[in-house]
C-alpha cells in the first residue's frame, strides 16, 4: 500500500513522459492521480494500525545488504500527518495547474516525479532512502523553477536552490554516514538506530555528527542565517512550484529534526537545545521582521516562512529541556511543532496559490503596483484575507492550534522564550498592511480591470483553507495521530 | 439539551460565515436572514441564561473548548444579543451597501463574543477573543474604499493584540504553574506564575476596554460605521474587556498588585478620557472617550473586586451607549455630518430623536435615577468601601475621589452635548454632507430599536434599588456596599450641578470663536497617545525591519553570493593548476621516472659476469650496513 503510494506517481509521471496525450488529457491524468494518491492516504489514515515496531504499513525489502541498507519504508504519527499534507497540496496544485499552458504534460509529469519523492521521504525508514529522495526532490525542484519560473533571474534562483540545498544534503550524508561507522551493527535503519542510538558517551563524535545534521537540516527548513536561497526561489518559481516549495519541501527539513535529530541523537539534542532554541526565535522575529519590510509580496510570504518555521524550530528545541523535568509541556511542544508543520504547509500554500494569480496577470508582485483591488477581485479579496488571518495565528485556524501549543510549551520550560510572542503581533501589522496597501483605498494601477479568481483557482486554494479551518476547530483527529508520537519522542530524547 | 448550548455561538457563526461569503445581492434577504439568525441566537441565549451548563469537547493538550452559562455569562450574554438583534434592525435601515457581507461579519462578531462571555478555558476565550478582534476589524473597516476607514481596522487590531498577547502568556505561565488552563482554577496556579497569568489576562482586558494606555485605537475605529459602534464599543467588544476581569474576582484577589493596579488603571481612565471627551468636536468621538471612560468604572470595580457593581455598570452603559451610538448614526445618515458645531439645534429639528437621544444624554450625565446613574453609583459604593475597610491599602480615598471627578467630568461633557444639539443657534450648514451625502430624514426603521434602548437606559436605574441589587450581587457575586444617603444625594446632586454648569457654560462658550490652547490640543489629540506609540514602537520597529532587509540582502545573501563566488574562482584557479602545474607536476614525474628506468636498464645487460659483479656487490654493501647497524 505505500509502496505504490509512493511509486504510483513516478510510474504515471513515466507514462506521460513517453506518451505523447494531449494536453487536456494529461491535465486530467495529473488531476486523477492527485486524487488517487489523496484517496489512497486517507484509506491507510483510516485502516491501518501499527505494527510490532510501532510503524504503521511498514514494508521493507533487500537492497544493498552489504552496507546495510534495505528499502525500509513505514509511517507513523509524525509521518502521517506530512504524507496527508503532500497528497492534499499535491491535489490543489493540479487543480491550479489547470490552466497552466507551457508544456503541460512534462509539467504535470515533473511535478507526479516530485510528489513520489515527497511521499518517499516521509515514508523512509532508512537513512539512504531519506536521502536519496531528498535530493531527488532537490533535482525535481530545480528543473520546475528553471524550466517553469519566471523573472529575469529564474535560472539563477533554481541553481541557488539547488547548490545550497544541495550542500546541506552533503552535510546530511556526513552526518548519516558518522550514524552508521558509529551503530553496532553498521546499520542505516532508522527505526534500529532510534532504538538503539549510537554514539551515546561518545561526546566528540556526536557533536561533529550533530552539527553536520543541524546545519544540513537547517539549510533545508531554513532557519536564519541559512534562508537566503528561499526568497529568490520563491519569486521566481512557477506559483505551484512556490506551493510544493513551501508547503512540503520545507517540512522535509524540520521533518529531519522530529525523526532522525532527535531519536537518533538524544544526549546531543539535549546539550544542544538551547542553541535550537536561539536559532528557533531568531528565526521567528528575523523572519517576521525582514518580512514586513518587503516590498513584494512573495517575498513577504517567503520571509513569513522562516517566521513560522521558527516556531517549528523552537517547539522541538524546548523538547530537549529536561531541567524543569516537565514531561507534559514538552510534548505539548512537540505536538505544536508537528501540527505547525501540516498548518504551515496549508495557510503558505494558500498564500502563494493566491500571490500566483497576481503574476498570471500582471507580471508583478510589487505592492504598491495595486491599490483597490477589493472592487475588481472580490473573491480573490475574501481568500487572500482569509490566508493572511490565518497566517498571522487567528484562532479558529489551524495556525493558532499549532502556535499556541508551542507558545504554552516553550513558555512554560523556559519563560524567556516569551519574546516569540511577538512574532504573532509583527506578522499581524505586516499582514493588515499589505491587504490594505493592495485591496483597499481607491482602485489604482494594476488593480484596474484585474480579473477575480476563476472557479479553478478558488477551488484550489479553498482545498488548502477548508482543512486549515478544520484543523483550527477540531483539532483532535489530528492531535490524536501527533501525541503518541510526540509521547515515543519524548520518552526516545529522554532526560 | 445541554449540547445545545454549542448552537449559542455556532448558529450566528456558521450562518455568518456562510452569509459574508455567499454573495448575496438582495438587501431584502440578506437583512431577513441576518435578523432571523440573530432572533433566533436570542432565543437560545435567553433559555441559556437561567441556570448552570456546560459543554465540553476534546482540543488541545490539558485544554477543552469549553461553554458554560452561569448568572454572570447569562445576563452579560443576553444583553449582548439584545443590543446586537437592536443593532442589526437599526442597520437594516442605514446600512446599504454589501447587506450580506455586513449582516454575516456582524453574526460573526456576536458569535465570537457570546464564545468569549461562555467560555471556560483559556483556548476557548482566546478563540472568541481573537476572532472578535478581527471581526472587528473587517466591520470597522467595512467601507474599505476610505482608506481612513481601513486605517482604524489596522490600529483597533493591531492595539488590542499588542494587549491581547497577556492572554498568551497567561496560558504559558498557567501551563508552568498548574497545569490547568480551566478559566476558574486560575486562582489556583503556583506562584510567581500565578501574577503572571493575572497580569497577562488583565493586560488584554485593558486592551479590549480601550483603557490608558490603549484607548487611542477606539478613537481610531469611529471611523466605521454607526451600528458598528453601537454594538462593538457599547455592548460588546470594549465590554468584554471588562467582563473578563469580572469573571476571574480570585485571581485578582489573590494577585493584589495586579488587582490594585487594575484598579487605580480604572481609575485614571475615567477621569482622562473624560477631559478627552470634554474636549472633542465630534460626537462620535465625544461617545468613543467617554466609552472609555465609563468602562474605567467597570474596570475599577473589577480590580476592587466588585463583580455584581461592575456588572450593573457594565449593562446600564451599553443601553445608554448603544441609544446614543444610533442616535449620531440617524444625524450622521440624515445630515451626512458628526461635526458638533454642525448639529447644532438638532433636537429641535426632530424632537422625538432629540428626547430619545436626551434620555441617553442624561444617563450619561449620571442624573437619577437613570440607569449609568445607578451604575457608578454602585462602583463608587465599592471604592468607598475600601477606604474604611480592610482593604484599605488596596484603594482607599484616592480612588473613589478619582471616581468622584470621573462622574463629574461624565456630567460635563454629557451636559455640553446635551445644550449644543437644543442650541437654538444656527449650525454649521456648510459642514453638513462632509462625511458622506445626508438624506435629510430619519428612517421610519430606525426609531423601535432607538425607543427600545432608550426605554431600557431608563428603565436600569432599577439596578439602585436593593430589590434587585441584592439578588443581582447573590448571582454573580462580589461584594455589595451599600452607599449611605448622603453619599447618594451627593453624588447625584453633584452630577446635576455639574450639568448645569456645563450647559450654561458651553451655551456662553459659543457665542465666541473656540480658542486652540495647547492643553486642549492635547486632549483633542487624545494625549497624542497614537502618535506616541507610532513614533516610539511602530517607527523604530520599520526601522529595524528596514535595516534586517538591507542587512539580509546586502550582508548574509551577498556573503553566501560571494562564498559561492570565491568557490568558482578557487575552482578556477585549481583548474588551471591542475592544467599548468599539476599536469606539469605529473609529466615531469614521468619524465624523472622513465630517466630511472632508463638507468635502471643498464645493468640488465644479460652477461653472466656482470651478474656476478653486482651481486657481489650488493652482497658487500649489505655486509656494511650490517656491520654499521649492528
Amino acid at each position: 500500500m505505500l509502496s505504490l503510494i509512493i511509486f504510483l506517481p513516478l510510474v504515471v509521471g513515466l507514462l506521460l513522459c513517453v506518451v505523447r496525450l494531449p494536453d487536456l488529457v494529461a491535465r486530467w491524468v495529473w488531476v486523477v492521480t492527485a486524487l488517487a494518491e489523496f484517496v489512497l492516504v486517507v484509506t491507510l489514515w483510516v485502516t491501518a494500525r501499527p505494527g510490532s515496531s510501532g510503524l504503521w504499513a511498514e514494508e521493507q525489502l533487500r537492497w544493498i545488504p552489504s552496507v546495510g541498507v534495505s528499502y525500509h519504508v513505514g509511517v507513523d504519527g509524525l509521518s502521517l500527518p506530512l504524507l496527508g499534507l503532500t497528497a492534499v497540496i499535491f491535489v490543489a496544485a493540479a487543480a491550479y495547474a489547470f490552466a497552466q499552458h507551457d508544456r503541460p504534460r512534462l509539467y504535470a509529469a515533473v511535478n507526479l516525479f516530485l510528489q513520489s519523492t515527497c511521499f518517499g521521504l516521509f515514508a523512509a525508514q532508512d537513512l539512504i532512502l531519506f536521502f536519496v529522495f531528498f535530493d531527488l526532490s532537490i533535482v525535481a525542484m530545480y528543473l520546475v523553477i528553471a524550466r517553469w519560473g519566471h523573472g529575469a533571474t529564474h535560472r539563477r534562483s533554481a541553481l541557488k536552490f539547488f547548490l545550497y540545498t544541495f550542500l546541506g544534503s552533503l552535510a546530511l550524508l556526513g552526518a548519516f554516514i558518522g550514524l552508521f561507522v558509529a551503530s553496532n551493527p553498521h546499520t542505516f535503519d532508522m527505526v534500529a538506530l532510534a532504538a538503539h542510538p549510537p554514539l551515546v558517551g561518545r561526546p566528540g563524535a556526536a557533536t561533529l555528527v550533530i552539527v553536520l545534521l543541524l546545519i544540513g537540516l537547517a539549510v533545508k527548513t531554513p532557519t536564519v542565517p541559512f534562508h537566503t536561497w528561499l526568497p529568490p526561489a520563491h519569486t521566481d518559481a512557477p506559483t505551484v512550484g512556490s506551493l510544493v516549495l513551501a508547503a512540503v519541501l520545507l517540512k522535509m527539513g524540520t521533518y529531519g529534526f522530529v525523526r532522525i535529530a532527535m531519536p537518533m541523537l538524544p544526549e546531543s539534542w539535549r546539550q544542544w537545545s538551547w542553541v535550537i532554541i536561539v536559532v528557533g526565535v531568531v528565526s521567528v522575529l528575523y523572519g517576521a521582521l525582514v518580512a514586513l519590510a518587503q516590498t513584494d509580496l512573495k517575498r513577504t510570504i517567503a520571509y513569513t516562512s522562516v517566521n513560522h518555521m521558527g516556531y517549528v524550530v523552537l517547539g522541538v528545541g524546548v523538547a530537549g529541556l529536561t531541567a524543569r523535568s516537565d514531561e507534559v509541556a514538552r510534548q505539548i511542544a512537540v505536538t505544536g511543532a508537528v501540527t505547525q508543520m501540516v498548518s504551515h504547509g496549508l495557510i503558505t500554500g494558500a498564500l502563494f496559490l493566491l500571490a500566483g494569480t497576481f503574476w498570471e496577470r500582471r507580471q508583478s508582485y510589487a505592492l504598491d503596483d495595486y491599490g483597490g483591488l477589493a472592487r475588481s477581485a472580490p473573491r480573490l479579496t475574501a481568500m487572500f484575507g482569509l490566508a493572511a488571518f490565518a497566517s498571522l495565528g487567528l484562532p479558529g485556524f489551524s495556525g493558532f492550534v499549532a502556535e499556541f501549543q508551542i507558545f504554552t510549551g516553550s513558555i512554560a520550560l523556559a519563560p524567556v522564550t516569551a519574546v516569540a510572542l511577538l512574532g504573532i503581533l509583527i506578522t499581524a501589522g505586516l499582514f493588515l498592511r499589505a491587504l490594505q496597501r493592495v485591496f483597499t483605498g481607491p482602485q489604482r494601477g494594476a488593480s484596474v480591470d484585474f480579473a477575480d479568481l476563476s472557479p479553478h483557482e478558488v477551488l484550489a486554494a479553498g482545498l488548502l483553507l477548508v482543512p486549515a479551518v478544520a484543523i483550527g476547530l477540531v483539532p483532535r483527529p489530528l492531535l490524536a495521530v501527533i501525541t503518541p508520537a510526540a509521547q515515543t519522542l519524548i520518552r526516545q530524547l529522554g532526560g | 439539551m445541554n449540547a445545545l448550548l454549542w448552537l449559542v455561538p455556532g448558529l450566528p457563526a456558521a450562518a455568518g460565515a456562510v452569509l459574508a461569503l455567499s454573495g448575496v445581492r438582495s438587501r431584502r434577504a440578506a437583512v431577513t436572514i441576518t435578523l432571523t439568525v440573530a432572533a433566533l441566537t436570542l432565543v437560545l441565549t435567553t433559555g441559556f441564561a437561567v441556570g448552570q451548563s456546560t459543554v465540553r469537547t476534546p482540543f488541545l493538550a490539558k485544554a477543552d473548548l469549553a461553554l458554560g452559562m452561569d448568572p454572570l455569562a447569562g445576563v452579560v450574554g443576553v444583553a449582548v444579543v439584545v443590543v446586537a438583534v437592536l443593532v442589526l434592525v437599526f442597520a437594516g435601515a442605514d446600512v446599504t451597501e454589501s447587506p450580506a457581507r455586513f449582516g454575516g461579519l456582524m453574526l460573526l462578531f456576536v458569535a465570537a463574543v457570546l464564545t468569549t462571555v461562555a467560555a471556560r478555558t483559556l483556548p476557548t476565550l482566546i478563540l472568541g477573543w481573537e476572532v472578535m478582534g478581527a471581526t472587528s476589524y473587517a466591520l470597522i473597516g467595512f467601507d474599505w474604499r476610505r482608506p481612513a476607514a481601513v486605517t482604524g481596522g489596522v490600529v483597533a487590531f493591531v492595539t488590542t493584540r499588542t494587549a491581547d498577547l497577556g492572554l498568551y502568556l497567561a496560558a504559558g505561565a498557567a501551563l508552568a504553574g498548574g497545569g490547568t488552563l480551566d478559566l476558574a482554577r486560575m486562582s489556583d496556579v503556583a506562584e510567581p506564575w500565578r501574577t503572571v497569568v493575572a497580569a497577562g489576562i488583565a493586560a488584554a482586558a485593558i486592551g479590549k476596554a480601550a483603557q490608558l494606555p490603549f484607548t487611542f485605537w477606539i478613537s481610531r475605529a469611529m471611523e466605521g460605521p454607526s451600528p458598528v459602534s453601537a454594538l462593538l464599543h457599547s455592548a460588546a467588544m470594549v465590554a468584554m474587556g471588562g467582563y473578563l476581569l469580572l469573571r476571574v474576582p480570585e485571581l485578582l484577589a489573590r494577585t493584589p498588585v495586579v488587582g490594585t493596579t487594575v484598579a487605580w488603571i480604572g481609575a485614571l481612565t475615567t477621569v482622562g478620557l473624560g477631559l478627552v471627551a470634554l474636549a472633542q468636536r465630534d460626537v462620535k468621538q465625544v461617545l468613543a472617550a467617554s466609552t472609555s471612560a465609563q468602562l474605567g468604572f467597570v474596570v475599577l470595580a473589577a480590580g476592587l473586586g466588585g463583580v455584581s457593581a461592575g456588572v450593573g455598570q457594565l449593562l446600564a452603559h451599553a443601553a445608554t451607549k448603544a441609544l446614543l451610538f444610533l442616535a449620531a448614526g440617524a444625524w450622521l445618515s440624515a445630515l451626512g455630518t458628526r461635526r458638533l458645531s454642525a448639529l447644532r439645534g438638532v433636537a429641535r429639528r426632530w424632537p422625538l430623536l432629540g428626547a430619545l437621544a436626551t434620555v441617553g444624554l442624561l444617563s450619561l450625565a449620571g442624573i437619577a435615577p437613570l440607569s449609568l446613574w445607578a451604575g457608578k453609583e454602585g462602583v463608587l459604593a465599592v471604592a468607598l468601601s475600601t477606604t474604611s475597610s480592610r482593604i484599605s491599602s488596596e484603594g482607599g480615598w484616592p480612588l473613589y475621589l478619582l471616581g468622584l471627578l470621573g462622574t463629574a467630568l461624565s456630567a460635563a461633557y454629557a451636559g455640553r452635548v446635551l445644550q449644543i444639539i437644543w442650541s437654538g443657534r444656527s449650525p454649521e450648514t456648510d459642514r453638513w454632507d462632509e462625511f458622506e451625502p445626508g438624506t435629510r430624514r430619519i428612517e421610519p426603521a430606525m426609531w423601535p430599536p432607538l425607543i427600545l434602548l432608550a426605554l431600557a437606559a431608563v428603565a436600569l436605574g432599577v439596578l439602585a434599588l436593593p430589590a434587585v441589587s441584592d439578588p443581582l450581587a447573590a448571582a454573580v457575586g462580589g461584594p455589595h456596599p451599600a452607599e449611605g444617603v448622603v453619599e447618594l444625594i451627593g453624588s447625584a446632586g453633584l452630577a446635576l450641578v455639574v450639568t448645569a454648569i456645563a450647559w450654561r457654560r458651553t451655551a456662553v462658550a459659543e457665542r465666541r470663536p473656540v480658542r486652540s490652547t495647547r492643553p486642549t490640543r492635547l486632549l483633542l489629540d487624545w494625549f497624542g497617545l497614537e502618535r506616541a506609540a507610532r513614533a516610539g514602537l511602530v517607527a523604530p520597529v520599520d526601522r529595524l525591519a528596514g535595516l534586517l532587509a538591507r542587512f539580509d540582502d546586502r550582508m548574509l545573501d551577498a556573503g553566501v553570493e560571494t562564498a559561492a563566488g570565491r568557490t568558482v574562482a578557487l575552482a578556477g584557479a585549481a583548474a588551471r593548476f591542475d592544467r599548468s602545474d599539476l599536469d606539469g607536476l605529473v609529466e615531469g614525474l614521468g619524465r624523472a621516472v622513465r630517466r630511472l628506468a632508463r638507468l635502471a636498464r643498464r645493468p640488465q645487460t644479460g652477461q653472466i659476469h656482470q651478474y656476478y659483479l653486482q651481486s657481489a656487490a650488493v652482497v658487500i654493501v649489505v655486509a656494511v650496513l650490517l656491520i654499521v647497524i649492528g
